[in-house]
């Protein structure tokens, strides 16, 4: 009789493991910034809502929904994400660059020597591409200092050119008065806003 | 009469087939919406049923697949600066993607159906945060102006 039962009992607990394998478990780790700060994550499922808010605040869900919470650190980050990580491509860079007063290609001698530091930039990465992006101050319309910008960038895109400046693409764009350096009232001339921004990626 | 007016339907069918995939092309050129910066071991887009190399390079679309296998692992650049880099044994969609770089309004959706994902987020969670969301299999994450990794084990289909 117990002949008979032990290979049954053994075959009824192998079939139920298998009808209900543990469940898959994903995970979200938030990870302190490149310069320091520590940036949130908002993680939902069907059961809930956890707010990630501090280094290495990690938030796990089962397949039901179920979120739980836990802190990870960066060795355990790195064995499971390191390979992730590790492909990672290189940051984006911004350079600036000012003109010498009341010109619109003659640059600066300090954006003269930045110029050399965009090209050492563009030879370190495989596949560079670049944005330059015109800003403005607040003098004037929104719609005016859109197309002044894009103005400002695309002498800016000639003169990168002409300086022996390529990448796989170079395009360009004009943030008008959104994104001022300085922070001013509407209508203020601010020198340090009328800028050029080169974005490598 | 009959068989001339199906020869002529089938011409245009033909036309407009040309006409409509050369377009098609032109529209993928115009949304590219990152490109791939790093790439290693076995690593492909699938794109419309199609699977091509993952090589470095190579533009990604909206509606994108990105797949790895065992020993592979990719990086993407995004046109507003995120960066996303899946691990081995991973599928990656990109489901949504929208930027535009006057305002710098736009979207980001992805989804991480199976393995792991490194993110750092760019210019759309910085204007527009409600805007940017992952998913894996069971969460979903909204974006405050942050680096972070998904995990999405061997996920569930």
């Amino acid at each position: 009789m117990s002949i008979v039962l032990v290979p049954l009992v053994a075959a009824a607990v192998f079939l139920l493991a298998d009808s209900s394998p543990p469940p898959p478990v994903d995970q979200v780790v938030l990870l302190p910034n490149a310069d320091g700060s520590t940036g949130k994550l908002i993680v939902r499922s069907s059961a809930g809502e956890q707010v990630l808010a501090t280094p290495y605040a990690s938030a796990q869900s089962t397949h039901r929904g179920e979120l739980q919470t836990s802190v990870a650190d960066a060795a355990s980050v790195s064995a499971r994400y390191g390979q992730a990580l590790g492909a990672q491509p290189s940051r984006p860079v911004s350079f600036t660059l000012y003109f010498v007063s009341g010109s619109a290609d003659q640059l600066t001698p300090a954006s003269s020597a930045t110029l050399e530091q965009i090209k050492a930039s563009l030879s370190q990465r495989a596949v560079p591409e670049i944005l330059v992006i015109g800003h403005t101050d607040r003098v004037g319309k929104l719609e005016a200092n859109d197309s002044l910008s894009v103005q400002r960038a695309e002498s800016v895109k000639k003169l990168l050119l002409a300086a022996g400046i390529a990448a796989g693409s170079m395009e360009v764009s004009g943030r008008g008065e959104r994104e001022p350096l300085v922070p001013t009232a509407d209508e203020i001339a601010e020198e340090r806003n009328r800028r050029v921004e080169i974005n490598i990626r | 009469m009959k068989r001339k007016t199906t020869f002529l339907n089938a011409c245009a069918l033909l036309t407009f087939s040309l006409v409509w995939q050369s377009s098609s092309l032109a529209a993928d050129a115009a949304t590219a919406a990152g490109t791939i910066k790093t790439s290693r071991g076995t690593a492909q887009i699938e794109r419309q049923g199609a699977k091509l190399p993952a090589d470095v390079g190579s533009a990604v679309n909206v509606n994108d697949r990105i797949i790895t296998g065992a020993d592979g692992a990719v990086g993407i650049t995004l046109r507003d600066n995120t960066l996303l880099s899946a691990g081995p044994n991973s599928t990656l969609d990109l489901n949504k993607f929208a930027f535009n770089t006057t305002t710098h309004a736009g979207e980001l959706n992805a989804s991480v159906k199976r393995g792991t994902l490194a993110v750092v987020s760019g210019k759309i969670a910085k204007t527009s945060p409600e805007n940017v969301s992952f998913n894996t299999p069971t969460i979903s994450l909204g974006v405050r102006g942050t680096e972070f990794v998904i995990d999405a084990g061997k996920g569930v289909e």
